[in-house]
């Protein structure tokens, strides 16, 4: 049996009886397709943005090529706009940056503008540089010191913060760098298990921690006192931290005490000189002073006030001039 | 044909375009009662909008003398003798709703007054319809010419018109700006070329709105843009106001001369036509009330005039509540005015109103202008200093909210033993105590160290700022004290 095409059976334009639409001729089991026009201003969007993205194409790299995409009339490039940016930001800071570069560092906390560039500059150079050990907060770890607080191996000063930074610390090669050496007093058989013991003893006694003991009282005397003082203040020249304070670098308990005298843990820093730029470690030092514990610089061993060889302060072991002035 | 017939139309017809071409108004010249009520409410309001940002108003040496600025830059704003932060914005979002609820209040006492008096597409409108009068002469010549073919004549009239549209336009979205800025330091700048790209850019958006909104579209921004007529339906019941023709006094119409044959026979409508002619949105108020009506009262004017001139009473056109129309019909006495006003709707709207103003006027007095905030440093919480004693850092943030340097006094409240230095002085200038000079109209932000004595346990104390010699200008903020012993 044949019936009529479907094309007769629901020719083109005939109204939908519910709905009044004109249907388009297509159905399927008897259910049809409505024309249902997109609306004019939808379509005339639409060809818009078509009109567009080809201009917009054209004018910016968009088609891909075999090795590369098509460049653009207008020459954009992310990597071009990033770059503009960069010498937009130095040249904004250029005048910042050639001030920092002819200021002596002992003189930025006369001049708060610069210093607060100096700090800002410091913060961001820090998260970079310096977090990796000293942690994003500064305060450090065990081994790694806590740049926050009032207790400083080398001195915490602007003038030694930056020296401290320029020349690293026990770095090889570098002739200023900060250079000590604690002896492995156990490894190296300088002390029996049971002098180590009993120097340890002493150690904690110094903070209260222990009941005194004579006899560490005389092997600290004999072996350590050399570089932390008879009084155990330690000695900046050294890097020979204070034991009577609440500052332990590499532990308080005894266990820890006694580990470090039996193969001490000396920490090393990177000269920062080769590696970073002199107005970068400028901001790096003002940022580490800026964190609460920075002292104030003593002007005795500066080069206008005072003769460059300073006497009776010149550093031993190489150690460079100035040093800080602060008493343990 | 009305809408709902178009819509119920027979099935198998081709369903009805949902566009209708704009019909032009071209509304005739009237004098009356409610027109000098709209030319009285226009002046005010237009003098409002231009005068407002040249008003001076004396703050001192270290804030604005514009009495009304909205400065973004700086994020304050100013309103005579009340200065607003933008913490404070509440202040604003309250008188927002107070103007809304307002606008509930005067709808449903006097119904659409909003639409028909004050509303800026209204005033603009009918500034701009006064120009088409000036211009191109009332109804039947701007008829004329709308239907004449384009000349030389015609040209230049409309260059002229759409000149002065322009012109108004431009002076509309030109004063915008000056609410923002030093309104003569903003002038000058403006005429130099020297003002910011945003101003320029202002100006011409609003310009280019108030041109086609104001000169072009017209009553359709009323009836198919504005939401409000369509709230007001809500709004509004059998006893707000509204323009009511008195059909029953009215119909059935019939002209002077069909009077006279047959006395009896026809209503006070004599068919004049003169309340479409007058009509703002062109609209037929004899077919009852509608969205188009925005209720301007200008075809009661219109009627009145006709009303005096065949000598029959005023009022077939006229405010009238749906209930007051009921009962006209019936016979029975209108509801007096005070009435019409004061029933437990409008009295509810009244007092939520009220109470609001009320509200922002009592929280205005008892503002204080001392405010400090404390952020904690997280990393690290908390430093154990070589002496044993443990230092915690913080960041204040102090407030200054009056136009002149405050000194204050920052102290530690409920931490033994502590005492703080700041971010630029030494630890051996630490005290229990601070003094800070705040700058005028300004928040200092100040970095606080403050350290207690070894043992102390972790526990929440507060930084309290006093204005010095100010009691009651004090604020607290509450912080934590982190330890070692936790």
């Amino acid at each position: 049996m044949v019936e009529a095409p479907g094309a007769d059976k629901h020719p083109k334009g005939r109204l939908d009886e519910a709905t009044n639409t004109e249907t388009v001729g297509h159905e399927w089991d008897g259910i049809e397709e409505l024309n249902t026009p997109l609306p004019r201003w939808w379509l005339w969007t639409f060809y818009a943005t078509i009109v567009f993205a080809l201009g917009y194409s054209i004018a910016y790299p968009a088609w891909p090529m075999i090795s590369r995409a098509s460049e653009g009339m207008l020459g954009w490039s992310s990597r071009g706009e990033l770059a503009s940016d960069l010498t937009a930001q130095a040249s904004e800071r250029s005048r910042l940056v050639a001030e920092l570069a002819i200021t002596p560092i002992q003189s930025l906390p006369g001049k708060p503008e610069l210093m607060r560039a100096a700090v800002a500059g410091g913060a961001a150079a820090f998260k970079v540089n310096c977090v990796q050990c000293h942690g994003a907060g500064a305060a450090g770890s065990k081994g790694f010191p806590n740049l926050n607080d009032d207790d400083w191996l080398w001195g915490g000063d602007l003038v030694a913060i930056e020296q401290t930074l320029l020349h690293g610390i026990r770095q090889p090669g570098d002739a200023a760098t900060r250079q000590s050496i604690m002896p492995a007093f156990g490894v190296d058989g300088l002390l029996t298990p049971e002098q180590i013991e009993q120097v340890t003893s002493h150690v904690l006694a110094l903070s209260g921690k222990a009941r005194p003991d004579p006899a560490g009282a005389k092997i600290f005397a004999d072996n350590c006192a050399v570089c932390h003082g008879p009084g155990g203040k330690g000695s900046r020249q050294f890097g020979a931290p204070d034991l009577t304070d609440a500052i332990w670098l590499d532990g308080s308990t005894r266990e820890d005490i006694a580990a470090q005298i039996h193969r001490p843990h000396m920490g090393v820093m990177p000269a920062w000189g080769e590696r970073l730029d002199p107005v970068t470690i400028k901001m790096l030092a003002a940022y580490v002073h800026s964190l609460g514990g920075g002292e104030k610089f003593a002007a005795v061993p500066d080069a206008t006030a005072a003769p460059a060889e300073g006497g009776a302060r010149a550093a031993p072991q190489g150690q460079p001039s100035p040093t800080t002035t602060e008493a343990p | 044909m009305t809408q709902d017939q178009q819509l119920a139309r027979k099935p198998g017809t081709p369903p009805p375009s949902l566009y209708a071409k704009r019909e032009p108004v071209f509304n005739r010249r009237i004098d009356g009662r409610f027109r000098r009520i709209k030319w009285a409410v226009m002046a005010l309001c237009l003098a409002v909008y231009w005068v407002t940002p040249w008003l001076r108003w004396d703050r001192g040496a270290y804030a604005p003398d514009q009495a009304v600025l909205i400065d973004l830059a700086h994020r304050r704003f100013y309103m005579f003798g009340i200065e607003i932060w933008p913490h404070e914005f509440y202040f604003v979002a309250g008188l927002l709703i107070m103007a809304g609820i307002g606008l509930f209040l005067v709808t449903s006492a006097v119904g659409r007054a909003w639409c028909g008096y004050a509303c800026p597409q209204t005033v603009w409108t009918d500034l701009f319809q006064h120009v088409d009068r000036l211009i191109d002469g009332d109804r039947n010549q701007r008829f004329r010419l709308y239907k004449a073919p384009w000349g030389p004549s015609k040209i230049a009239r409309r260059l002229v018109k759409w000149t002065i549209y322009l012109a108004i336009s431009f002076a509309t979205g030109g004063a915008w700006i000056f609410y923002f800025a030093d309104a003569p330091t903003l002038q000058r700048a403006f005429w130099t070329g020297t003002a910011d790209p945003v101003a320029y850019a202002t100006v011409a958006v609003l310009t280019a709105t108030t041109f086609v909104l104001g000169g072009f579209m017209r009553e359709q921004v009323c009836i198919y843009m504005c939401p409000w007529p369509r709230i007001q339906t809500a709004m509004t019941d059998e006893k707000s106001l509204t323009v009511t023709y008195k059909d029953w006094r009215g119909e059935p119409r019939g002209s002077l001369k069909k009077a006279l044959k047959a006395p009896d026979a026809f209503g006070d409508c004599i068919d004049c036509n003169q309340c479409v002619a007058v009509c703002p949105t062109g609209i037929d108020i004899r077919e009852g009330a509608q969205v188009g009506c925005i209720t301007c009262a200008l075809c009661i004017d219109a009627c009145d005039r006709v009303m005096k001139d065949v000598g029959r009473p005023r009022g077939l056109i006229d405010y009238a509540t749906l209930e007051d129309a009921q009962a006209e019909k019936a016979g029975k006495p209108p509801t007096p005015h005070l009435k019409l006003i004061w029933r437990p709707r409008t009295i509810a709207y009244f007092l939520a109103w009220s109470g609001i103003g009320l509200g922002l006027l009592f929280l205005l007095g008892a503002r204080v202008h001392t405010e400090v905030t404390v952020a904690k440093d997280r990393n690290p919480p908390f430093i154990v200093m070589s002496d044993g004693s443990i230092r915690n850092a913080y960041t204040l943030r102090l407030r200054n909210m009056q136009a002149r340097p405050r000194r204050m006094e920052i102290v530690v409240e409920g931490l033994p033993g502590a005492v703080m230095w700041t971010g630029d002085t030494a630890r051996q200038q630490a005290s229990a105590r601070l003094l800070r000079m705040v700058p005028a109209d300004a928040t200092q932000p100040l970095r606080v160290y403050v350290v207690a004595p070894s043992g102390t346990r972790a526990r929440d104390f507060a930084f309290t700022v006093q204005a010095v010699g100010e009691p009651g200008e004090a604020d607290r903020s509450a912080a934590t004290f982190d330890t070692p012993e936790g």
